[in-house]
């Protein structure tokens, strides 16, 4: 076997695995938790796309989840279908990234690093003001009782949602990895000015990660209302979104597909338990210590250190 | 037509006097980013962090936010010159400009200060009263708050020593020839490590002296740093990277945009102000009004 069908083999048993689950266990609390874990694999993913290949920092994770989320809200309200909400929240992230990345990304990496950081701000401010997406205080999403495909309740049909959308960016995020996107994407990082000057369209192929990057982070939000049914913008934009999209991979191990999902995963499930015995703060607290930690003594994160053994 | 006049006089007023505590709040980043090429977007909340230290002072203590400024200033430049060693021996010495693992590192200290002072301080506002918190200038019909004013002219006049300093000292120079050539420098015998400490400390130490003029002006929250990291690089960016007098500048023109949006869109569009001139500088001018 070779190492696609591997993967693809590979994938096919995790969601068989996955998939598998609201069948064998009854706790519903089990379902906010993986679900909470799954769309962390999914942001985690989407910044390595920008972050781990391409060396650009992202710091508005959270703005592009909540573009993703209040895209569905909008959509919701004028009665769309959930599939279109979810396509629909995917492309405007994508839209907004393109946007941001056409803006700063001609300059030094750190000013667009600097811009995703802002974003967060002024797109909060824009919902806070704007009484059609529920403003500052917020707006309720109703949500059946009942799963539409008829198995389980309705968090089992967001789980199946979000595994799915989980398997599509970690299967994205490896096809750009062994694409040419993806060479000239590490070439960028490697060394940007030699990349240029060896005809590499650097401009082009960052704009294509930084639109896949944020579509993808949309994508994570678009059911978000659905789960939590009510929507408040200080929680959608929560920064914990952010910190935990730069710690997951830079743990599991930046630049491999590998990396964001063994972070998210890991940190994902820490801080799961940290919630139920600790509390929200702490929970931040760890995340941004083990992102200090690993950062500065174990650069390579989880797979680095596996590597050298 | 006279009311909106006279608006529009105190909104371009107290716009100039936030702009001369955003000078302060903005010198650090000037100073770290502009001058240093370190980009410590972890600035703002050792703001708040002075902010809170200020208020445990006066509660503790009774002193005066100006008087905490002073006490507290070595602390923090101590402070900067362990963060400094310590992103110096990780990031910056291999040359390799890993800037990528700089940045998420600031981002985690940002994340572990701001966590700590809610485990320590809790959510709430926290405010300082002195004898001036509640008193005005008259002058004719435009009526300056103390609160605003002394931070504002203690800043100006801040900035303008460091200004100074950087000219005329031995120490300033060598800053200046550290952001230009760190290469040449040491060949002239100066080790440029200990001067970017020495600088990056001096940068905490008006993040510090900042946090205390922000609890004169405001009550503080800790996560209320996040709302300046836009401000604090627009006005960065927008006065020209580590042009001092650029920073003053660009500082009183965010601040009258400011005041003017609060006045006349209501003040919860302020916030999206810094990051919409940020953006447009970026895209369009990004070496800064003042660059060539």
């Amino acid at each position: 076997m070779n190492s696609h069908s591997k993967f693809f083999f590979g994938v096919f048993v995790v969601a068989a695995i996955f998939g598998s689950l609201p069948f064998l266990i009854h706790s519903e609390y089990f379902f906010f938790a993986a679900y909470s874990v799954l769309q962390f694999v999914i942001l985690a993913t989407a910044w390595n796309i920008l972050g781990g290949y391409a060396g650009y920092v992202n710091f508005g994770s959270a703005a592009f989840f909540a573009i993703g989320a209040y895209a569905t809200v909008a959509g919701f309200k004028l009665q769309f279908p959930q599939g279109a909400n979810i396509v629909f929240g995917t492309f405007m992230a994508g839209l907004i990234g393109l946007g941001m990345g056409y803006l700063t990304l001609r300059l030094k990496g750190v000013f667009f690093s600097i811009a995703t950081l802002a974003l967060s701000v002024v797109l909060l401010t824009i919902v806070t003001n704007t009484p059609f997406l529920g403003g500052a205080r917020g707006v309720y999403v109703i949500v059946p009782r009942e799963s539409p495909i008829g198995v389980g309740q309705y968090i089992h049909w967001l789980y199946f949602l979000i595994l799915g959308m989980a398997i599509f960016s970690v299967v994205v995020a490896r096809v750009i990895e062994h694409s040419s996107l993806g060479r000239g994407l590490m070439a960028i990082r490697d060394d940007e000015l030699a990349a240029e000057g060896l005809g590499v369209p650097t401009l082009k192929l960052k704009l294509i990660a930084t639109t896949i990057s944020g579509a993808l982070m949309g994508l994570a939000g678009t059911t978000f209302p659905y789960l939590i049914t009510y929507m408040e913008p200080t929680a959608t934009f929560n920064l914990s979104f952010a910190v935990n999209s730069i710690a997951m991979p830079i743990v599991g191990g930046l630049g491999s597909w590998i990396g964001p999902v063994i972070g998210a995963l890991l940190l994902g499930s820490i801080q799961q338990v940290a919630s139920v015995t600790l509390s929200s703060t702490w929970n931040l607290l760890i995340v941004g210590g083990v992102l200090v930690f690993f950062v500065t003594l174990a650069p390579n994160g989880i797979m680095g250190i596996f590597k050298k053994k | 037509m006279d009311i909106s006049l006279d608006l529009l006089f105190n909104a371009i007023v107290s716009g100039v006097l936030l702009g001369g505590f955003y000078a302060a709040m903005s010198l650090g980043i000037s100073i770290s980013f502009g001058m240093l090429d370190i980009v410590n977007i972890a600035h703002p909340v050792m703001i708040i962090l002075g902010a809170y230290l200020t208020w445990w002072l006066n509660e503790s203590f009774g002193f005066d936010p100006i008087l905490s400024a002073v006490v507290m200033a070595p602390f923090f430049f101590v402070l900067g010159f362990i963060i400094y060693r310590i992103y110096y021996d990780r990031f910056e010495k291999n040359a390799g400009g890993d800037s990528l693992r700089g940045l998420a590192f600031f981002f985690g200290v940002l994340f572990i200060v701001e966590m700590i002072l809610i485990l320590l301080f809790g959510v709430d506002y926290r405010n300082v009263n002195t004898g001036y918190t509640d008193v005005s200038l008259k002058l004719g019909f435009v009526s300056l708050p103390y609160r605003l004013l002394i931070p504002c002219v203690l800043s100006v006049g801040l900035l303008l020593l460091i200004r100074e300093i950087f000219r005329r000292t031995y120490f300033g120079r060598a800053v200046s020839a550290v952001a230009q050539d760190p290469l040449a420098l040491q060949l002239m015998g100066v080790n440029p490590v200990k001067v970017k400490g020495y600088a990056f400390g001096l940068s905490l130490m008006i993040a510090g002296f900042s946090g205390a003029m922000l609890m004169i002006i405001q009550s503080v929250q800790p996560a209320a740093g996040r709302d300046y990291i836009g401000l604090v690089f627009a006005v960065c960016v927008l006065g020209g990277m580590g042009n001092l007098m650029g920073t003053l500048f660009a500082a009183m023109i965010l601040g009258i945009a400011e005041s003017m949006t609060s006045t006349f869109a209501g003040p919860s569009w302020a916030p999206a102000v810094s990051f919409g001139l940020l953006l447009l500088t970026l895209a369009f001018r990004p070496q800064g009004i003042f660059g060539k």
